[in-house]
């Protein structure tokens, strides 16, 4: 009888090439993805003459400089257009295939992968991007990386790693209507801090995570790097095999029905110990907006904003003020007072299909108060939304539908929130800057998203959702 | 890799907490190369304003804490993007060791890589370094990764890390030499694990 095991132990030994007296152990790496961001690595292996050890399980995108208007290969900024540039040409001299600016494929890498059916439960996957966590969502292990080990995989593909403590989170309970895998994560972050699970492969668990879809289960895992995890999962289930049967890189007919029963036993066992545990009732989690500098700042909208002078706590008070100061808020302002300047619906945490949607239900019929631009996580979402009108009803209230890409999440293609501008957000992280110097976010659900820019503040989304379907 | 066994020098207090990727290297510096300067853009947002003055109140701003070799952090530094580039820019800006209760786990990864010591003290042993260093900015600090010490002033902290990155700062030890040491393992995984998982193996390029 072996000992029983997690998830994470199950995915860790299937990728352990050898174990060091010190505890570190060499792993497998399954895929590699690769953006414009990686050129440090590749630059790396053109100054020691080397050539990628395993090209076809190494897949590049380019997404985060890619222009979202106007003509995708007129780049005006010459640096910006030399990153798409060298993705091109260090893909295409090491012989990866490259889902590039030109490509029906295209999008943000953690939406390609999964979407291509590059991911795939029980896979070891690495990028240079800390929301490689993302593709954990079908039950692999997925995590973000640097530079250096960017280079390391890309010449070995193997990478070094100790074992991380392993966390599980259990949100059990149905939640209510309007409620996202978005609400959840921020509730979770908020609940444990944006340290809270360093150190921690996180295994997500519980009937609100079951009910998930695969849309909301990427949300999810995306989102788990902002409580510091090394990596979050859900094990995959039903609902994981539905969505990866017919992708196109996944495996076909009878091989993908023997993959089907491979991938069921990837769940931890019942009586498998974690060294962390944490548990929320989904039935309690409400619409949840972030008003201050970190994904940790996070409360119900109908909550107010905290006021350091009540805080006892003179470091916490100092945060808050600190925190409140930049983004031009008064002490204990409600929620639902502050007007917004700006909305963005997309990046690789909320601009899937099923995202998408949610935001054209509240905004069907409505007018944005705000402008704002919506950004399809990927090219084959951008025609799938414009196949079913999403695009007309964006337009519609007043918003630009642009092309796929990063985008807005990091403003470094030139999308850009303006110094002093409050915009909400359906992205990962409302660190200072983030969207611009000086920009102000909020980060949200679509859903909620869609409902700020009606109602030109944040506000709540369930009233606008009243006999609507969604 | 250059080794780090001690380090004696001017260290710098940063009283934050989330001190994020973003804010250590602003994106739009992501398109530069190292060999362009990265350390003149360090904290740059932090330090300078929308105009490009100096903002005075920030600390490395202050005449004692223009070059510091250390830095001195609240809780969860170099948490967000897993960009390599805010470990070159604080290196390249000659800082060689952080000091805080906790660190942002990719960066910390990152920071092993490139030579720089990201030393684990708890919150109120950040806070009284913090404490000590504003009130006599000179102070010098000492780091001792044999003895894992922290000296500042006269009060001596021990400070945590991971083994196997102390060992591999010590030694400056670069991880490709020694993974091509294993070829051979890695070799027989790769063919074992092909006939074990074939479907991990990416169906034909459609
Ligand atoms: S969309 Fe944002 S978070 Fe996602 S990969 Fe791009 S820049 Fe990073």
């Amino acid at each position: 009888m072996t000992a029983p095991q997690t998830l994470v132990d199950k995915l860790w030994s299937a990728h352990e090439i050898l174990r060091r007296d010190d505890g570190e152990s060499l792993l497998w790496v399954d895929r590699h993805y690769v953006h414009e961001g990686s050129f440090h690595a590749f630059n790396k292996l053109s100054e020691r003459g080397v050539t990628v050890a395993e090209p076809g399980l190494t897949f590049g995108v380019a997404d985060h400089y890619v222009p979202t208007r106007g003509s995708r290969r007129d780049i005006a900024n010459p640096e910006i257009a030399r990153m798409v540039r060298q993705v091109e040409e260090n893909t295409a001299k090491h012989n990866i295939r490259l889902f590039g600016l030109d490509d029906p494929g295209q999008g943000i890498v953690h939406v390609v992968g999964p979407e291509k059916g590059l991911t795939l439960p029980g896979l070891l996957i690495v990028c240079g991007d800390s929301h490689t966590s993302t593709h954990g969502a079908l039950g692999a292990y997925a995590f973000g990386i640097g530079a250096s080990e960017v280079a390391h995989v890309l010449m070995t593909q193997t990478i070094w790693q100790k074992k991380p403590r392993r966390m599980r989170v259990t949100v059990d309970g149905a939640t209510a209507p309007g409620i996202s895998g978005k609400d959840i994560v921020l509730a979770i972050i908020a609940h444990i801090g944006a340290d809270g699970a360093t150190g921690c492969a996180v295994e997500f668990s519980g009937s609100a995570i079951r009910a998930l879809s695969i849309e909301g289960r990427l949300t999810l895992c995306n989102m788990s790097i902002e409580a510091g995890a090394r990596c979050g999962m859900v094990a995959p289930d039903q609902t994981t095999f539905s969505y990866l049967k017919g992708r196109p890189y996944a495996p076909a007919g009878a091989a993908f029905d023997a993959a089907v029963e491979e991938w069921s036993m990837l769940k931890s066992d019942p009586d498998a110990a974690f060294e962390e545990e944490v548990t929320l009732d989904g039935r309690r989690i409400a619409p949840v907006v972030t008003w201050g500098t970190s994904p940790e700042d996070a409360l119900p909208i109908d909550a107010s904003v905290p006021d350091p002078s009540s805080e006892a706590d003179e470091n916490r008070a100092k945060y808050l003020r600190d925190a409140l100061d930049y983004m031009g808020i008064a002490p204990g302002k409600r929620l639902t007072d502050i007007a917004i300047d700006r909305v963005f619906i997309g990046s690789c945490t909320n601009a899937r299909i099923e995202d998408l949607r949610a935001a054209a239900a509240v905004l069907a019929g409505r007018t944005s108060k705000v402008p704002g631009l919506v950004s399809a996580g990927s090219t084959p979402i951008k025609r799938q939304a414009e196949e079913e009108g999403l695009d007309r009803i964006f337009r519609e209230a007043g918003l630009d539908w642009g092309e796929s890409g990063c985008s807005m999440c990091v403003g470094i293609n030139g999308d850009l929130v303006a110094a002093g501008e409050r915009c909400a957000s359906t992205t990962n992280r409302n660190f200072r800057g983030r969207q611009g110097p000086g920009a102000r976010t909020h980060l949200m659900s679509p859903a909620m998203v869609a409902a700020a820019a009606v109602a030109g503040r944040l506000a709540d989304v369930r009233p606008l959702l009243a006999g609507r379907k969604v | 890799m250059e080794k780090f066994v001690k380090l004696t020098g001017s260290a710098c207090p940063i009283d934050q907490s989330n001190v994020n990727t973003d804010q250590i290297l602003p994106a739009r510096y992501l398109k530069w190369t190292r060999a362009m300067g990265i350390g003149k853009v360090l904290f740059h947002d932090l330090r300078f304003d929308a105009e490009g003055n100096e903002r005075p109140e920030f600390p490395i701003n202050k005449p004692a804490w223009r070059n510091p070799k250390i830095i001195v952090a609240a809780r969860n530094f170099g948490c967000g993007s897993s960009r390599e580039a805010a470990v070159y820019a604080l290196c390249d800006h000659g800082v060689r060791c952080v000091i805080a209760p906790s660190f942002g786990d990719i960066f910390s990864g990152n920071a092993v890589q490139n030579g720089l010591l990201t030393a684990t003290v708890t919150d109120e042993e950040a806070s009284e370094i913090i404490d000590a260093l504003t009130a006599n900015p000179e102070l010098p600090v000492a780091v001792d990764l044999e003895q894992q010490t922290v000296v500042c002033g006269n009060r001596t902290y021990a400070f945590a890390i991971d083994p196997v990155r102390r060992t591999r700062l010590l030694n400056g030890w670069d991880d490709i030499a020694l993974t091509e040491s294993y070829r051979d393992k890695i070799a027989a995984f790769k063919s074992k694990d092909q006939t074990k998982r074939p479907w991990a193996i990416p169906a034909a390029n459609p």
